[in-house]
């Protein structure tokens, strides 16, 4: 279907109206105006008016601009040939490189047969010990790095984009600053780590549309890339201005706002992005990580708390670093039985010194006596701070393992520490 | 019936008008014709000629003139042998079964044969001439661990005369078993099968009765002070990461029921999974067979489409409802609810009606009402009885429970369990909210009892919440003792270690000897000389208490670690 219409009834933020016979739900059409070609997709049929959203925006759309339907969905290039390369939210190239139209396929695709599902049971390890130590990602995991602004988080998922062992990264930017993506940019180049990543970038600059458009393109990628048995993590970032731009576009539409102008679907909205994650059975997987920076710092704000319902647990990045008491990850123990038989015993031992080291910071700061333990306990406190929860702390698991040992040992005598007395046989760093 | 035809006329996400020719029934089903893949949709409004249809599937490639065609009956099951042990999606068709033909991916517009035309043994308990109404059995097949009834049709209306019916033997589910005709000489023959329409509650019993015999869950917070009755309803509202599912899950396996529905309605794809996984491999300790045995999944997913998740509860409580008419106590828990009220929602929004609180349709409150009335312990026909007793998970928005959803459970369900934040942060399992929570049903122990035992609670609370102004020092040493005791009935009653095999799930007869030393020690006045020697003996008091609680009924510890407990307080009373 070529036939090009030129009267366009209504324009309404980024919405425009066309009457046209033949049009197909969600069908992909090309807009030409002033400014140049782009796209936009049908959202309603109402007899013959169609009403669709443009990716650029509404702004500059003439009445007398040429609107023709391409008879077919929002689709993304699959091949090889993607990795390396990045992408606006529309599916262009960002970069210098060719545009690429072989092998399209659909976006945002059915969901994956519950009966299918298998329980998952491979880590990832990234090199920073407090996810691979405390909070174990596993294959197949949702999580969500729940933050405030002006936290390091894209530091952190660059850091886990050039260290996590996986085949694939995708990562998804929405409403990136500009500068952030160039910080993307140059560090998975100059790390190297660019020849195995896949970006599709929404900056702050570009339309709203392109936005909501930028999960589903990774999400479809990672799953092609996982059905050929790869294993891919996919790092979204910033949920919150995804959320932010769907509320924007709910608004648009006249629809009724449910809870701080979000629209009411924004639970299945994310639902359906994050239970994209899955492990295939005899091929490969998709991992998400998610940032979604909390306005406020509030979580029982609605983006925060529907992701919260939807994801297996939580990353908080506070401070810079990330938290060891409200972070959780769901599926940790699934796998953490299997790494070394003192992870998880020295995993729940430290924490509940750091936590022991936290009551005694306060009780310092009201100006209370420190008694030997609390010594102890505030040198432990600090060294467990420095070695392994600085984020540019960067070893295997196993080396993380030994640190906390070692640390425990500088602070503690081993009876002190709760532990097993055949983990301490084994472990405790013998006196040189 | 005359079946009609339509064409589309608008698309807004997944409603579609349609304007038909022919008359149409509202909540009849129609499938779309898209290419060559048949949508299926339900019809929830008419107006001037046009119908709007919510559809099941996703809705794009629609296009206006598409073909739709009408059905003439209403969103239905199938009722048969075969339902156990299955894992259905929200409009019963078979998972497994679409895995083996569609693979990973759940493809739009394939439908399957919820039940598999297999054979069965039958025996006819009614012979020809026998006169038959709506729920009445006419034979039974055995299906796994229960006696499955064959029932005549629950919508059919007026006496019917049973004309042929067939012998003892095998026979396949699809076959015509039996023939019934009625006064006017219309004839019906019947299958192993019965069609029901899911938003119509199943009839056919003698009679509704008071809901008065307590389903054991083995959890001693719930078994004493929040019980549930065979029959009755509760909920379970609470923030994300309080342990809902959780407690839902250990609930579906110990519940002293005989067959447990699950609907796991709009919640992460991970959790079925997890149950999918874990229950063909534990052991029912009632009847020493596969936990799967008694088990129906319903599993409608957090991303799977959302017209269908408005389904799933009503199919679950259908095929709940349908095993209830054979005399056997079904519990049903439904995870999440408020995802149910969410669908509604968004349905509500695209057919632009005026909004209730934070947009929920008006209709909410009765729509919830509806569907926990359902609920219900009846007496049979031949003096049976049979009882559904639901359990539903809320997900407030925020963790808050003053909003719509979590309201209108609340006025409707017998019994509120409500999960705390703050007590699954402090790794206090369970973490039902004791204080917040309540219970109209009447449980194991002696309410008497467990009103004094409240009565602690609730003192103790108070005197804690004094001592965070006044300090330890300011509380007098009475406060003190009532506010230990209040902390001693949560630590050794009130939570459980769910990783100790023992006291995980606790038997009713152990729940009543716990809580008899428990409630004597309540009763006892004991003499001290200052705080610190209170502390040190409910500190002493509970590692006792507790050692006793892991120790197993036939364990030969278990008189000592007792008498521990008892000689031990017995020996500090005035």
């Amino acid at each position: 279907m070529q036939k090009v219409y030129t009267k366009i009834e209504s324009i309404v933020g980024n919405v425009i109206t066309v009457r046209a016979e033949g049009v197909r739900n969600q069908d992909l059409a090309e807009i030409t105006t002033s400014q140049g070609t782009g796209y936009a997709n049908v959202i309603k049929l109402d007899g013959d008016k169609v009403s669709l959203q443009v990716f650029k925006g509404g702004q500059g759309v003439s009445t007398g601009d040429s609107v023709r339907f391409l008879g077919v969905p929002m689709r993304v290039s699959f091949s090889d040939a993607l990795l390396g390369r990045v992408f606006d939210g529309a599916g262009k190239p960002r970069d210098n490189g060719p545009e690429l139209t072989d092998n399209m396929i659909d976006i945002g695709g059915p969901s994956v047969n519950p009966s299918k599902r298998i329980t998952p049971k491979h880590m990832i390890r990234t090199g920073i010990p407090m996810i691979d130590v405390f909070n174990t990602l596993v294959e197949s995991q949702k999580l969500p790095i729940f933050s405030v602004s002006g936290e390091p988080y894209n530091e952190l998922l660059a850091r886990i984009a050039m260290q996590a062992d996986v085949d694939i990264i995708v990562l998804g930017g929405m409403g990136l600053k500009y500068d952030d993506y160039l910080f993307f940019r140059n560090s998975l180049e100059k790390s190297g780590a660019s020849s195995r990543t896949i970006m599709f970038i929404h900056t702050a600059s570009d339309p709203t549309v392109e936005c909501t458009l930028v999960p589903d393109l990774s999400l479809a990628v990672a799953e092609r890339f996982a059905l050929q048995g790869k294993r891919v993590l996919v790092l979204l970032t910033d949920m919150t201005n995804f959320c932010d731009a769907e509320k924007e576009m709910a608004i648009t539409m006249d629809q009724v706002p449910s809870n701080r102008g979000y629209p009411g679907d924004l639970y299945s909205t994310l639902a359906s992005r994050y239970e994209k994650a899955v492990d295939f059975e005899g091929a490969g997987s998709v991992t998400i990580l998610g940032v979604t920076t909390m306005p406020g710092d509030d979580v029982t704000h609605p983006v925060p708390d529907n992701t919260g319902y939807i994801t297996e647990g939580q990353y908080y990045l506070r401070n810079g670093r990330i938290e060891p008491f409200g972070s959780l990850s769901r599926l940790k123990q699934n796998v953490n039985k299997d790494t070394r038989p003192d992870h998880r015993a020295l995993m729940d031992a430290m924490i509940k010194l750091y936590s022991s080291y936290k009551d005694s910071l306060e009780k310092r700061s009201m100006g209370f006596m420190m008694s030997d333990w609390d010594e102890k306990l505030l040198k432990y406190g600090v060294l467990f701070e420095n070695r392994l929860m600085d984020l540019s702390v960067n070893i295997p698991l196993e080396e993380a393992l030994d640190e906390g040992w070692r640390i425990l040992a500088e602070c503690f005598e081993p009876n002190e520490t709760g532990l097993r007395s055949d983990l301490i046989e084994t472990y405790w760093p013998k006196e040189r | 019936m005359s079946v009609s035809k339509g064409y589309v006329t608008g698309v807004n996400g997944n409603m579609v008008n349609v304007v038909f020719s022919g008359q149409v029934i509202k909540n009849e089903v129609g499938y779309i014709h898209v290419g060559d893949t048949r949508l299926k949709s339900e019809i929830i409004r008419i107006t001037d000629g046009i119908a709007s249809l919510q559809v099941y599937e996703m809705t794009r490639g629609i296009k206006v003139g598409d073909e739709v065609e009408f059905t003439g009956e209403l969103l239905s099951v199938e009722l048969g042998p075969g339902l156990l042990t299955q894992v259905f999606d929200g409009l019963q068709n078979p998972l497994p079964e679409l895995a083996e033909k569609c693979g990973f991916f759940l493809e739009r517009g394939v439908y399957v044969d919820p039940l598999p035309d297999k054979e069965w043994d039958f025996t006819p308990s009614r012979k020809s001439g026998d006169t038959v109404r709506a729920g009445d059995s006419f034979g039974s097949v055995p299906e796994g661990l229960f006696t499955h009834q064959i029932m005549v049709p629950f919508t059919l209306q007026g006496e019917w005369k049973i004309k042929t019916i067939v012998g003892q033997g095998m026979h396949r589910s699809h076959e015509t078993i039996c023939t019934i005709e009625n006064g006017r000489g219309e004839t019906k023959d019947l299958t192993m099968i019965i069609t029901q329409p899911v938003k119509v509650a199943i009839g056919g019993y003698e009679e509704r009765v008071l809901p008065d015999e307590p389903m054991v869950t083995r959890i001693r917070v719930i078994d004493t002070f929040l019980p549930v009755a065979k029959g009755g309803t509760y909920c379970t509202p609470g923030p994300f990461g309080a342990g809902k599912t959780v407690l839902q899950h250990l609930t579906s396996k110990n519940a002293d029921v005989d067959i447990v529905i699950i609907a796991a309605c709009g919640e992460r794809a991970g959790e079925v999974v997890e149950i999918l996984k874990e229950f063909p491999e534990l052991t029912d300790p009632r009847t020493g067979k596969s936990l799967m045995e008694r088990t129906i999944i319903i599993c409608n997913t957090s991303s799977m489409p959302v017209a269908a998740r408005e389904a799933s509860v009503y199919t679950a409580v259908t095929m709940a409802e349908y095993y209830r008419n054979m005399g056997l106590d079904v519990l049903l828990l439904a995870d999440s609810t408020s995802r149910w009220a969410q669908a509604m929602r968004e349905m509500s929004g695209r057919l632009e009606e005026i909004p209730g609180d934070e947009a929920f349709p008006a209709y909410l409150e009765s729509r919830i009402a509806g569907f926990y009335e359902r609920a219900g312990k009846v007496k049979l026909r031949d003096g049976r009885y049979g009882s559904v007793t639901i359990g539903g998970t809320v997900s407030p928005a925020g963790g808050n429970f003053e909003e719509p959803v979590t309201q209108a459970t609340l006025k409707v369900v017998g019994a509120f369990h409500g999960l705390s934040r703050e007590r699954s942060d402090a790794r206090k399992y369970p973490a039902i909210d004791s204080l917040d929570s309540w219970s109209k049903y009447s449980g194991i122990i002696e309410k008497e009892k467990v009103d004094t035992a409240y009565s602690f609670l609730r003192r103790s609370d108070e005197v804690d919440s004094m001592m965070k102004v006044v300090g330890e020092e300011g509380t007098s040493l009475e406060d003190y003792v009532i506010y230990q005791k209040g902390e001693f009935i949560d630590s050794v009653y009130l939570q459980q270690n769910s990783f100790d095999p023992v006291d995980s799930i606790v038997s009713v007869e152990r729940q009543r000897l716990a809580f008899s030393v428990l409630y004597d020690i309540l009763q006892s006045d004991f003499a001290f000389a200052d705080k610190k020697e209170v502390r040190q003996f409910f500190n002493e008091l509970r590692q006792r208490f507790l050692d006793w609680n892991s120790t197993a009924d036939g364990d030969e510890k278990f008189e000592e670690r007792k008498d521990a407990v008892v000689s031990f307080y017995t020996g500090r009373r005035k």
